[in-house]
């Protein structure tokens, strides 16, 4: 009964415009890997696998990987605690808990370069609030450069990435507290569980599926952080804050080594791809047990 | 425990409201004021501050151009899309989820990857500096999430209801109009709601598409002013809270939409 013909030209502009503007420029990425462009002139050479071994080689290529592994595993693992906890406070919807949910959903919806800029005077060493409360609570000694000294920099980054993000994982999981049937628990309460054996028992397992999601979604997010980085610390100091998506912008925005960082994206790309993939056997599996 | 429940719930609110509380409040004081103490109650209450910025920059022009963008974007993306799931759902079988395939592929890929060849593809084409350029390429970029989400609402629709509409004797465009499109209201506003948010906020495409200054965006302004008022916290911070305003009044007349795209968005990544 349908007319495959006008479905076909339905999907015709949406078609052009992602292929053209998407996945033509993405695909035309693999290309200049292998050259060695600067991203301005109109010639450029073949220099084939050059440009990944040159990568591998490069002690800030290496450094920024691992500041990403650090970065995503520090977000991922507070952030799925925090959300959980706040979903288990929050998950009954009294007047005062809507409220607070759409409080502390609320970072969520500001940009990061705001979110980025607010927090840049919070941790600022001189003026900023951080510093003046711990001195005005007797708690010098606990005063620190806190983007500006390269042991603590990404880890106060990854504090901000939480704040503004726990809100919407919250959600995720009060989604999931809400699917499980109230009878279940009503069940295990008349036959006697303590609390903590209701939450082990029956809600975490129920969980399980919500859990995943957080996981995942936190996982690729955090591991293709930018912005904030890009704003509070532009990857210093001395290469502390940088990871594999500011190392690439510098490398074509500043060095104008396009083809290198041509390469570097696309081992980017690759990583990203393996937790991808990585995330969809998980979700198969946290899905099968849900 | 139920102490501890409580206690948890208000050290996250203050962790929350905190900065918000001093954002706000420093937009409305007095530089002087908020070097005294930038926790204080602003004394007294000033809107100087937005009146500077509004004078010393071209602020309602950086708003429009973020407002103009952003609107074109979100529909641009939610007409092409809701044709493209539409169309999806109705081929179903192999050509169906081929093309299904072939748009969600690109969520794997993000802009940080793209955003090289794009840069200079743009430029290839003399689109730089254009802010419609500026809507189409951040347009393409989220067509896999719109389909993705679109697709995944549409799905629940009844399809034996489209084909009673066909054996009618309606037309797709009709079905897709008259029917799909209406009943898809919901879904529709929760993905606008999350597209709002991500177009609004994105720094990194025009960040490479965009350079003279009558065509920035709030967030680009935002990164300028920093540059330009090194010491100006008040100017700043005022400049933050413009930017949120039009995301907050979205935020409290569709929080409904907002939850449900955001948990449907966060669902694929």
């Amino acid at each position: 009964m349908m007319n495959r013909k006008t479905l076909w030209f339905f999907m015709l502009p949406g078609l052009l415009l992602y292929t053209g503007l998407f996945v033509y420029p993405a695909v035309s990425g693999l290309f200049y890997s292998f050259t060695n462009w600067d991203g301005v002139s109109t010639s450029y050479d073949f220099v084939g696998i050059s440009n990944y071994k040159d990568s591998f080689d490069s002690i800030v290529f290496r450094k920024a990987f691992f500041n990403n592994v650090k970065f995503m595993l520090t977000v991922v693992i507070i952030q799925t605690i925090v959300s959980l906890v706040l979903a288990l406070i929050l998950a009954k919807n009294t007047r005062t808990r809507v409220f607070l949910r759409a409080l502390y959903f609320f970072p969520a919806i500001l940009s990061s370069v705001s979110v980025g800029l607010i927090w840049s005077f919070i941790y600022d060493p001189s003026l900023g609030l951080l510093n003046t409360a711990l001195t005005s609570g007797g708690l010098e000694q606990f005063t620190a450069s806190w983007t500006g000294d390269a042991n603590i920099a990404l880890y106060a980054i990854a504090f901000v990435q939480i704040w503004a993000h726990a809100g919407q994982m919250m959600i995720v999981f009060i989604a999931g507290l809400h699917a499980i049937p109230e009878e279940l628990m009503e069940a295990a309460r008349i036959d006697g569980a303590t609390r903590f054996q209701i939450f082990r028992k029956v809600t975490w397992p129920l969980l399980a599926p919500s859990a995943t999601i957080v996981v995942s979604y936190t996982t690729i997010q955090s591991f293709k952080a930018f912005d904030l980085i890009f704003v509070m610390t532009d990857g210093g100091p001395n290469y502390a804050t940088e990871i594999l998506t500011t190392y690439i912008y510098h490398l074509a925005f500043s060095n104008y080594s396009f083809g290198l960082a041509s390469a570097g994206s696309m081992i980017f790309l690759v990583l990203l791809g393996l937790l991808t993939m990585a995330q969809f056997k998980a979700l198969r599996r946290g899905g099968a047990n849900g | 425990m139920k102490w501890i429940g409580r206690i948890i719930m208000v050290l996250y609110a203050l962790l929350v409201a905190a900065p918000l509380y001093f954002v706000i409040t420093s937009s409305f004081k007095t530089s002087q004021a908020f070097f005294a103490n930038p926790l204080s109650w602003p004394n007294p209450w000033t809107i100087q501050n937005f009146i500077s910025i509004f004078d010393a920059q071209p602020m309602w022009q950086y708003f429009w151009n973020s407002a103009r963008v952003t609107l074109s974007t979100v529909a641009l993306d939610l007409f092409l899309g809701s044709l493209i799931a539409y169309a999806i759902i109705r081929l179903g079988g192999r050509m169906g989820r081929y093309t299904f395939v072939y748009f969600v592929a690109g969520l794997i890929i993000p802009s940080q990857v793209s955003m090289l060849p794009l840069y200079s593809l743009v430029r290839q084409i003399g689109w730089s500096d254009n802010l419609g350029a500026l809507v189409l390429v951040t347009a393409a970029g989220l067509l896999p999430l719109t389909v993705f989400t679109l697709t995944g609402f549409m799905e629940m629709l009844s399809k034996e209801m489209m084909e009673a509409g066909s054996i009618d004797g309606a037309s797709e465009w009709k079905i897709y109009w008259r029917l799909v499109l209406p009943l898809s209201g919901p879904s529709l506003a929760a993905t606008a709601a999350f597209l709002f948010v991500m177009v609004w906020n994105d720094l990194l495409i025009p960040m490479l598409l965009i350079n003279s200054t009558d065509k920035l965006t709030l967030p680009l302004a935002l990164m300028q002013f920093r540059g330009e008022y090194v010491t100006d916290y008040t100017l700043l911070l005022t400049g933050v809270v413009i930017t949120a305003v039009p995301m907050v009044i979205l935020f409290i007349f569709l929080q409904r939409f907002f939850v449900t795209g955001m948990t449907a968005g966060s669902v694929k990544g």
